[in-house]
């Protein structure tokens, strides 16, 4: 039904047909590319500045660890910060010189909050450090994933995800084919587009490379149709590998999108709920590519990069920057900024943000800068209210209902948000971008987003609280029971040795408290009143199991336990309370040992207890194994 | 501040809203030519009505009035209804239909995006059960009337209901085809020789047919403009011809044949014009294919069995009711999942 709507729809819109090799995703849209302004020169290397600033946080994960102290002396390409945890990146000194300062100082964020950064002062010498080549060919592939850990490099197509985690092998799935992602969507941006021209050579080489650490058979390169001379030195360059071929994809924002690309030139849906490597599929952006050739061809760390410079100055470029060069200097290189330039936009217009101020660093998400203007970007009007004209939902790449989503952020309902999917939403902007009433649509589904997951925290740490409170309480009930039990066992022989051995056990005069009167030994006798009592509280826990749960009065009847009781229908009832308790017990305990909560008190347990507490935390131990294997990657 | 995407390519609520207004043109052109240049002046009584009533609530709800005055929707609702109307209708006719379908229909419930039903149905609805009779009411068209009026003369009409010396009321009207087509049919006539009757067409109403045309040529304009979506009056149109031809086929005296129900009463203005109002519409493309075949079914039983000559008005009203469930259970596939 859907594909024939689609096919109509198709037809009355008039829309070319796709090449026939290459798949198409749902909605998109075209918006002016403007990469022409930005291509009329080669990239230029943009000369050393004054002072770097070098933010830690540069990257998605943890920030790393500083490595030197102010006035130290550098050399280029020198760890300045070392990657901690898994998930992080190291930073290198772009260039030779002293550390001036370890301070906060505004990073390009959002938010114009101050972090952490290392402040160089170039020497001028621009001395490289000892590099080491790596002779990739003749290396265990865990050592170049650790050596990998120590370049600094992250994905430069923007998400500055750190590489070395991407070509580990996570023991889960074969990756069987690179992606290697130059779509490049984004208006203005054309950083990918030169460095294609310019280095396809070099990109080749690295992705020789990580075809090699991934164990890939084949790779895709993904080129919008909008960049022929790009896609010619690639297709070129591409014939020196076997296996490796071009793959031109139409000019359709967002075609860049990971997910959209994969689909684009494999014809593969992930699922919304598994990563692209469970199919098969590793995507890298080319000029992170051609940052791994140059570490493992000649030692360099991550320490620049290729920065778009466009919008409202005088001479749009594309440059070659140091990781830490003030914006300014950037400007400046680019003919600076013309009169009516109001503020620096960070990445594309589609999904970039606003630069707080511009006294700050480029770093290594910066792959465009945009000079902005009322002219270029003209403030939206006051939004109208939505009349479900369903754009939106024509232009969602994701296939989303962008308008019930609105509706669902709006009025805080953010329940039925998520059943609409809300969390598959890519926020690249397609649904703001034809919105008749110019609402800012993205901006209620980060709100919707951050909301449920703050939430979602505060459940999860309430949960655990509870959680740990239940097998608490679980603990104190198994221990008095535990007592109990000792006790009714004991009273129990204590019984056996009183009683006749031919008259044993008569109230319950079962064949097996029968058995032993024909031995006349009172050791005999107590084994087999105990073997009674056994029998009598299974059976009765059988009973208890079948009527449900009768663990209501348990407590006051396990504290009453204590005390000697003759009547024997009083201790029958409250043997099956007990065997209920247990059962309870080891229920509660079970789900306590699935949720991974530890038991404490472990000192005052039978040994069988402690057997299963061991056992429990073996267990968990090899989930948690399992779970930051997860997150790595 | 992140307020990413800067760029944005959409016509405006207040362009989409022109461009339907000029889909429309034809339509009244075709219907000036037709019934004469009343219908002129019932556009303008609506349109006065629904802006100043439009303005009055959002002053009293304390809303800007100058962007949703602009937005235009108002005027949309009031040349819907005034289209819909009867020609030479009583002003004040116009005037209760229109306020009532601004005021209580929209305004009431939230103004612009937040109306449940159709404004304009929701007005021809009220006046349908208030004034039946002047509502049934249709002047002949020009080549039929047996004396015809000049525009002062129908103006004379509209505003004082007086029609010139010597001028019977009977002169300047007629039925309907779809009413007479009903009336006949109860006297035992059979279709073929009703169809006869001279206030019929080569496929609908003389005159009307006309009308009708130009409509479905204002609705292929609002398609290339990509105003409207072509679920709507595909699914409309296809059902409601699908709908008449089995019945047609079935018992051809009894019944009329898929062409004429295609091009009588309101089936074009509804197909392009009424079922295409995004707000109070389904939102999924299998939703608008749904909620359409339901208009068209609802409208082709009420012509058919009901007690009213044409059923769009109600048809759009029951089918607006079931627009959320619809919405909830047409959800398309999500990208990466796998169930619908």
């Amino acid at each position: 039904m859907n594909s024939i709507i689609q096919f109509a729809t198709q037809l009355i819109r008039g829309q070319a047909a796709a090449p026939a090799d290459v798949y198409k995703f749902h909605g998109g849209v075209h918006p002016d590319g403007h990469k022409l302004e930005s291509t009329a020169h080669p990239i230029a290397k943009l000369a050393i500045p004054e002072k770097l600033v070098l933010p830690l946080r540069q990257h998605v994960g943890y920030i790393p660890k500083i490595k030197v102290s102010v006035g130290e002396h550098v050399l280029k390409g020198q760890m300045l910060a070392e990657a901690e945890g898994t998930l992080s990146a190291a930073i290198h000194a772009p260039t030779s010189g002293t550390i001036a300062a370890i301070s906060e100082e505004v990073i390009p964020h959002p938010s114009g909050l101050p972090d952490m950064c290392i402040t160089l002062t170039p020497d001028g010498k621009d001395a490289w450090a000892t590099l080491t080549p790596i002779d990739w060919r003749n290396t265990d592939k865990k050592e170049l994933v650790a050596s990998l850990r120590a370049s600094g490099i992250v994905g430069l197509g923007g998400a500055t995800f750190p590489t070395h985690i991407k070509v580990r092998a996570d023991g889960r799935s074969h990756v069987h084919t690179l992606v290697i992602n130059a779509a490049e969507c984004e208006p203005y941006i054309t950083c990918d587009d030169m460095l294609m021209r310019e280095r396809a050579d070099e990109i080749i080489k690295g992705m020789e490379i990580v075809k090699f650490l991934l164990g890939a058979d084949h790779c895709i390169v993904g080129i919008e149709d909008n960049k022929p001379e790009a896609t010619l030195s690639m297709t070129e360059a591409c014939k020196a590998l076997a296996n490796t071929s071009v793959k031109v994809v139409p000019t359709l924002y967002p075609s860049g999108d990971a997910r959209r690309l994969i689909h684009l030139v494999l014809g593969i849906e992930i699922p919304h709920d598994k990563r692209s490597t469970d199919v098969g599929v590793q995507v890298f952006n080319v000029a992170t590519v051609l940052a791994i050739y140059r570490y493992f061809a000649f030692g360099e760390p991550a320490v620049n990069r290729i920065v778009t410079m466009t919008g409202s100055v005088n001479k749009p470029q594309n440059f070659e920057v140091l990781f830490g060069t003030p914006l300014q200097n950037l400007i400046d290189a680019a003919g600076g900024a013309k009169a009516d330039t109001t503020h620096f936009i960070m990445g594309g217009p589609m999904m970039g943000f606003d630069l707080p101020t511009i006294e700050v660093p480029i770093t290594k998400a910066a792959n465009c800068i945009i000079a902005a203007t009322p002219d270029l970007f003209a403030p939206p009007p006051p939004a109208m209210p939505c009349i479900r004209c369903a754009r939106c939902a024509d232009a969602c790449p994701v296939n989303l209902q962008p308008q019930e989503l609105y509706w669902f952020s709006k009025s805080d309902n953010f329940e039925k948000a998520r059943d609409y999917n809300l969390f598959d939403c890519i926020e690249c902007g397609c649904c703001s971008y034809v919105c008749p009433s110019d609402i800012p649509l993205v901006q209620y589904y980060r709100y919707a987003k951050s909301e449920i997951i703050a939430v979602d925290k505060a459940k999860e740490a309430a949960d655990l609280a509870r959680e740990r409170n239940e097998f608490r309480l679980a603990r104190i009930e198994r221990e008095k029971l535990e007592r109990a039990q000792k006790h009714a066992e004991r009273a129990a022989a204590g019984k056996a040795e009183n009683v006749k051995p031919d008259s044993a056990a008569p109230e319950e005069s079962s064949a097996e408290a029968a058995k032993p009167a024909a031995a006349p030994v009172a050791d005999d006798a107590k084994k087999a009143a105990i073997a009674a009592a056994v029998e009598r509280a299974k059976a009765l826990k059988a009973a208890a199991a079948q009527a449900g749960d009768a663990g209501k009065q348990t407590k006051e009847t396990a504290a009453e336990s204590r005390k000697p009781v003759d009547d024997e229908q009083a201790k029958k009832d409250k043997q099956a309370l007990i065997a209920a308790a247990i059962e309870r017990a080891k229920a509660q305990k079970l789900a306590a040992a699935q949720a991974g909560t530890t038991p404490k008190n472990v000192d005052n347990v039978s040994p069988s207890v402690q057997a299963e507490i061991s056992e429990i935390e073996a267990i968990r131990e090899k989930a948690k194994q399992l779970a930051d294997t997860k997150d790595a990657d | 501040m992140n307020r990413s995407p800067y760029i944005t390519d959409a016509p405006t609520v207040s362009v989409i809203m022109l461009k339907v207004l000029l889909a429309l043109v034809p339509g009244i052109f075709a219907y000036t030519w037709i019934y004469g240049g009343g219908i002129l002046v019932t556009i303008s009584i609506a349109t006065i009505t629904a802006l100043v009533s439009e303005a009055a609530l959002l002053k009293i709800r304390q809303r800007p009035i100058r962007p949703y005055l602009s937005d235009l929707s108002a005027v949309v609702t009031a040349w819907l209804l005034a289209l819909a109307l009867p020609p030479l209708a009583p002003w004040w006719l116009v005037v209760v239909g229109t306020f009532f379908a601004i005021v209580i229909a929209k305004q009431l419930y939230g103004g612009l995006g937040y109306n449940p039903f159709n404004p304009a149905m929701v007005g021809y609805a009220v006046l349908l059960i208030s004034f039946p009779i002047i509502m049934t009411k249709w002047p002949a068209p020009l080549i039929l009337a047996q004396t015809k009026l000049g525009f002062m003369e129908q103006l004379q009409f509209i505003f004082g209901h007086t029609l010139p010396g010597g001028v019977k009321m009977d002169a300047v009207t007629s039925a309907t085809p779809l009413d007479y087509l009903k009336t006949q049919l109860m006297l035992k006539h059979e279709v073929s020789s009703i169809t006869e009757a001279p206030i019929f067409g080569a496929f609908g109403a003389k005159g009307g047919e006309f009308v009708t045309a130009a409509y479905l040529l204002g609705g292929l304009y609002l398609l290339q403009q990509r105003i409207i979506s072509w679920h709507l009056p595909t699914a409309f149109l296809g059902t409601l011809a699908a709908m008449s031809l089995v019945f047609y086929t079935v018992n051809p005296a009894h019944f009329a044949n898929p062409l004429f129900h295609l091009m009588s009463g309101a089936s074009m203005l509804c197909a392009f014009f009424i079922i295409t109002d995004p707000i109070s519409g389904p939102t999924t493309p299998r939703g608008k294919l749904y909620f359409a075949a339901g208009v068209a079914v609802l409208t082709y039983l009420i012509r058919v069995y009901g007690g009213y000559p044409d059923g769009v008005a109600f048809a759009v009203l029951l089918m607006n009711m079931c627009v959320p469930l619809i919405d909830a259970h047409t959800q398309p596939r999500v990208f990466g999942h796998t169930k619908n």
